[in-house]
């Protein structure tokens, strides 16, 4: 799904977050938003995902601006793997995928096979087969956000939004989601990801935003937005960016005075 | 494969935890079973005890196309008019009181999360205690002064509580507690300023009890009660997608604010009319809800209903023993309730702390 962000603007208790921003996303496509903390990058994806309305300015989905879409119709097009999850009770983790069908169906209408079907290719997808009649509150971190990304993708979305979906997950973890989500771009979904790690946006997105201040100061391929005076500029680190061995990718690290000797 | 070595070598020495529950049909059939005896039970026992045979009668007597002979009018006269509206009082307060718990605690994330810990059965006390005090006589003022009562409870509790979208669970049980004191002090000082004939039924709504039943009574608790569970039913899905937070359940086209307010309002509206109906009995709202989610699960679209069925159940059946623990004497429903429901209340807090999680 095609999507674009048309000088959005978008206020805090009467502080600016975002400050008139400005992106396009190509349909299939893959964007990484990188940039300092506070920048907005939460802010903007909760903008796009319906879930906080903008002060001016608007987002489109498709030819559709957002606002003019009701919530119920948006939730069968937009997903979203947030940074924090938690599941309140003992619900199981096959119950949590379910609910990825909720916005799919009436009140009072059951699961059809085609619900069922799209369950347990979440569940397939993400490898939580032999978690599914476990309570999602005795998994792990990693496993718990994996149930998250599978209630994401039994919605059966056109667009996925992700906040720092792996910052707090290891390194193992962090590359199964990633390469995952990879995947399912490949068959047409479009993902908007907030990515900490410059390495891992680098890797995974076909484009990186970098944003500053409420504002996206620089788009484009991961090479020409990652360079070593942006990041100078944005995150206020000097850094060396080398070619890195993994092909067509770039690797950033960090020069300190601790380091260089 | 995502799980490694050592975590498959621990499935191995630990036993998997993997779900344990109860299959819903069977369950129903098992409440339902118990409320038919109930039934039995609540039209037998009493001060003059009715023969379980002789009961049967009388009530399948009404039923077209039987007619029995030779049943003594008095044991009609109690049964229907005293016995079998109490009964149904009592199922219809149990059930609201039940749901409403099952809501509360849905909405708030919190175990501990109850009309009666959240201070609205007591505001709901207050109300109709002032309707009495105030000396309005009409069928309809009770209810609406617990409405009132109940419903500025939970106005406070809420606006306190909440804030950036989550409620602390300490703010909410000492707000609610806090109230709680309050409009039972208002109650307390309402005895004090009430008229000797207005004093005693200040009382009751202290106390809490099913024997102001009757059928006037029920015909104005039954379209609320009925009326608002079955809305409430309906946004189970709702109430489901709000356990996984209220960004997750917007993402899933929820809308939280909506579904928060329409619900908390409905189960303050039952929890009103129970109150003008049967005084504040407590722990039926904290009890009921946490041992039906133990045996079904936590999945509103059935654990709704079940809560209803079951808290119906407990209150018919702890009313017979209210009735009956210290004959001639009834002791106020609540005061049984309370034997049951205060140690289980501590048992959750203590596996609340050694848990160290909510369940």
């Amino acid at each position: 799904m095609k999507v674009k962000v048309d000088d959005l603007r978008f206020s805090y208790n009467g502080k600016g977050v975002l400050e008139g921003l400005d992106l396009t996303v190509r349909k299939g496509e893959f964007i990484g938003i990188v940039g300092p903390n506070g920048s907005g990058k939460t802010t903007l994806l909760k903008n796009i995902g319906g879930v906080l309305d903008p002060d001016d300015g608007g987002v489109y989905l498709g030819e559709k601006e957002l606002s003019s879409i009701p919530i119920g119709e948006v939730a069968t097009k937009v997903a979203a793997l947030e940074q924090e999850t938690s599941v309140g009770f003992d619900f199981t983790v096959r119950e949590v995928v379910e609910m990825g069908r909720f916005p799919h169906l009436d009140r009072f209408e059951r699961h059809s096979e085609g619900d069922l079907e799209a369950v347990d290719r979440a569940i397939e997808i993400t490898d939580l087969e032999e978690f599914s009649e476990r309570y999602v509150n005795q998994l792990s971190g990693g496993e718990k956000q994996r149930v998250f990304l599978a209630l994401a993708l039994a919605q059966e979305p056109e667009l996925l939004l992700l906040d720092e979906p792996t910052a707090s997950l290891d390194i193992n973890y962090q590359i199964k989601i990633m390469e995952t989500v990879k995947c399912l771009q490949s068959e047409g979904l479009t993902v908007i990801a907030a990515i900490h790690d410059l390495n891992l946006a680098a890797q995974y997105a076909d484009r990186v935003a970098l944003m500053a201040d409420g504002e996206v100061k620089v788009a484009g391929e991961p090479n020409d937005v990652l360079t070593k005076d942006n990041i100078a500029k944005v995150f206020g680190v000097d850094v060396e960016v080398e070619d890195s061995e993994v092909k067509g990718t770039i690797h950033i690290f960090p020069k300190t005075e601790t380091l260089s000797k | 494969m995502w799980v490694a070595g050592e975590v498959q070598l621990l499935y191995l020495i630990c036993p998997l935890r993997v779900m344990n529950r109860a299959k819903p049909k069977v369950t129903f059939a098992t409440l339902f079973v118990l409320l038919a005896f109930a039934f039995l039970v609540g039209v037998a026992i009493g001060p003059v005890s009715i023969p379980l045979g002789k009961s049967l009668l009388i009530l399948t007597d009404k039923l077209p196309l039987l007619e029995f002979s030779g049943l003594p009018s008095n044991f009609q006269t109690i049964i229907f008019d005293l016995r079998l509206p109490r009964i149904l009082t009592g199922l219809l307060v149990g059930s609201s009181l039940a749901v409403s718990g099952t809501v509360m605690q849905g909405i708030f994330r919190n175990p501990l999360a109850t009309p009666y810990i959240l201070g609205v059965a007591s505001g709901g006390s207050a109300g109709a205690a002032t309707v009495v005090v105030l000396g309005f006589t009409s069928n309809f003022a009770l209810p609406i002064g617990a409405l009132i009562g109940a419903l500025s409870a939970v106005t406070i509790v809420y606006r306190i509580s909440w804030s950036r979208g989550s409620t602390s669970s300490y703010t909410l049980i000492l707000a609610g507690v806090a109230l709680s004191s309050l409009f039972s002090a208002l109650t307390t000082a309402l005895i004090f300023i009430a008229g000797p004939y207005q004093q005693h039924r200040v009382l009751f709504w202290m106390m809490g009890g099913l024997w102001r039943s009757s059928w006037t009574l029920f015909k104005i608790l039954l379209p609320i009660a009925t009326v608002g569970a079955g809305i409430i039913f309906a946004w189970s899905r709702d109430l489901n997608a709000l356990a996984l937070g209220e960004s997750a359940a917007e993402h899933l086209g929820v809308k939280p604010a909506l579904v928060k307010k329409t619900l908390l309002g409905l189960a303050t509206a039952i929890t009103a009319v129970s109150v003008a109906a049967a005084g504040s009995i407590g722990f039926v709202g904290l009890v009921i809800p946490h041992i039906m989610r133990m045996i079904l699960g936590p999945d509103h679209r059935i654990l709704l209903p079940a809560a209803a069925l079951g808290g119906g159940v407990f209150l018919i059946y702890t009313d017979v023993l209210a009735k009956t623990i210290m004959q001639p004497v009834e002791m106020p429903v609540g005061v049984i309730t309370a034997f049951f429901g205060a140690p289980f209340f501590l048992y959750l807090l203590r596996k609340k702390i050694v848990g160290g999680r909510m369940r």
